[in-house]
């Protein structure tokens, strides 16, 4: 048996509480244990960004981090960003610019481009394609991502 | 204890062995769970999740997540040193003031380093203690001199000692932090008139690629010659390392064409890199002379 930790956290602006194994990821926990898959797992070590998500603020890879490190903290995913009207302008901007193909990258990549676009309202295309370095997309060759996210920033916003 | 020295991956064994988990608030309690020894150390866990994961290191019977210690996180001036907190962020280091100010070259390391996501994560003390030979915030704070602070409570008091941070690295992954140990902080000297530094990495992509070789080269430019110089490798050895023959090549010479070549050359010589999937080793050594020329070139010109 494996040592188990309870952990209280706000998830998507809703308090949390779960028991989590102390060595689980957190994407792991937001799966498995909260029922969350918007958050996806592509590569699980860092690389590809599929897993983003907000902590306290920031982005980081849910598959680097313990779910234990999750207690007192901030979370929000995919699925709170998708229910705050705030970032209707960066979604809809995905779906008018064709930044979406199969899909499996977009979370992530929304996840990023929201953060990149808070920390940097006026940012150019140049500043946005430094700030998905850490998201991989097979699919859309990433011109029509860093277009939807560059009319977001100078439009919707 | 499981055999883990080939890629054991099976998680069930490896986390079996933790006992303990601890999110200390203050530093005096962080020292007193690692004094009762068998602690593994958690920051951002950008390093130990995987490596856990992956099976090359084991947890030890207590995990203990440092990310809550109060007063291990930002910079601060301390008399004629910048003082940075183990817990600091790459983003943070890449944005504060004072480290732009008075150590831009740490900053500029920090925007090559790995992803936003990563930055956001990662942490000095981290990069630090996870010694790889290929950690780009060491060779930059190789050059400038600085020291590590490393706190324990040996007796039921707090005591600290400072390394010079280039003495600190023993092989990949080892360091002389004893196990009773947490990296605090890390210190360093503010700059002289005239000081000049700089930072080159080369890997495939510009950032989420670890160094394939780094340089650091760092002295006080007076009157078109660089004396204290500081010229420290990464990726070419067990460790990152000093290079003292191609600062002794340097030293109080006018930096001309001839001295830089000279230097350029005694560099190649003084690594030992090794074959790897990153570059070869007669790579390596191509890129160090070549890139050593070009940073004296600009430094020459500055
Ligand atoms: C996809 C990817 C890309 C990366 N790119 C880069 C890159 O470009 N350049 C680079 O240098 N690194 C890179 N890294 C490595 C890693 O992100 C950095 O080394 C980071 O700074 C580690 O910090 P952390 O806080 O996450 O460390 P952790 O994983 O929490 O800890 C690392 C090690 O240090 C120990 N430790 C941590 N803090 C302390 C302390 N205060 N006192 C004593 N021991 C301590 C831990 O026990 C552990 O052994 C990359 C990693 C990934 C996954
Ligand atoms: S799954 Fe986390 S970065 Fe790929
Ligand atoms: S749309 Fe398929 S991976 Fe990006």
């Amino acid at each position: 048996m494996s040592l188990k930790h309870d952990i209280e956290f706000t998830l998507n602006g809703v308090g949390k509480r779960v028991t989590v194994d102390v060595a689980m990821t957190a994407l792991d926990m937001l799966r498995d244990v909260v029922g969350l898959t918007g958050t996806k797992y592509g590569c699980g070590e860092g690389e590809c960004g599929a897993c983003t998500i907000r902590v306290d603020g920031e982005t980081r890879n849910s598959c680097l981090m313990f779910a234990v490190d999750f207690d007192g903290r901030d979370i929000v995913t995919i699925e709170g960003l998708a229910a705050d009207p705030k970032a209707d302008a960066l979604r809809e901007a995905f779906v008018e610019h064709g930044a979406v193909q199969c899909g499996f990258c977009t979370p992530g990549m929304v996840m990023q481009a929201s953060h990149i676009l808070d920390t940097n309202p006026n940012a150019d295309a140049e500043t946005i394609k430094r700030g998905i370095e850490g998201n991989l997309c097979r699919c859309t060759g990433y011109k029509k991502i860093v277009d939807a996210v560059e009319s977001a920033c100078c439009g919707g916003r | 204890m499981p055999d883990c020295t080939t890629n054991c991956v099976n998680e069930d064994i490896l986390t079996m062995t933790i006992e303990r988990y601890a999110a200390p608030q203050s530093l005096d309690e962080a020292l007193g769970i690692l004094q009762q020894g068998e602690v593994t150390i958690l920051a951002g866990g950008t390093d130990l999740m995987p490596q856990t994961k992956a099976g090359r290191i084991a947890f030890k019977p207590t995990l203990m997540n440092i990310g809550r210690v109060a007063g291990l996180k930002g910079v601060s001036l301390d008399g004629a040193y910048l003082r940075i907190g183990a817990l600091t962020t790459i983003s943070e280091l890449l944005r504060d003031p004072l480290v732009v100010q008075h150590a831009p070259v740490l900053a500029e390391a920090c925007d090559q380093f790995a992803s936003d996501q990563i930055r956001n994560a990662g942490t000095l003390g981290g990069n630090i203690n996870n010694a790889s030979p290929a950690g780009d915030t060491l060779v930059p704070l190789i050059v400038l001199d600085a020291e590590v602070e490393l706190a324990s409570k040996p007796n039921g008091s707090v005591t600290t000692r400072r390394l010079p941070l280039a003495e600190f690295f023993t092989g990949p992954g080892r360091t002389k932090r004893a196990a009773n140990e947490l990296l605090t902080a890390v210190r360093v000297p503010l700059p002289q008139p005239g000081h000049v530094a700089r930072f080159y990495k080369f890997g495939t992509r510009p950032a989420l690629d670890i160094s394939t070789i780094s340089i650091g080269i760092a002295g006080i430019k007076r009157d078109g010659a660089l004396t204290d110089i500081r010229v420290a490798f990464g990726a070419v050895a067990p460790t990152p390392v000093r290079a003292p023959r191609t600062e002794a090549a340097l030293e109080g010479r006018p930096l001309d064409a001839e001295a830089i070549a000279a230097a350029a050359d005694t560099a190649r010589d003084e690594v030992s890199p090794i074959d790897d999937v990153r570059a070869t080793a007669w790579y390596r050594k191509e890129l160090i002379h070549n890139m050593t020329r070009r940073m004296l070139d600009h430094v020459a010109k500055a």
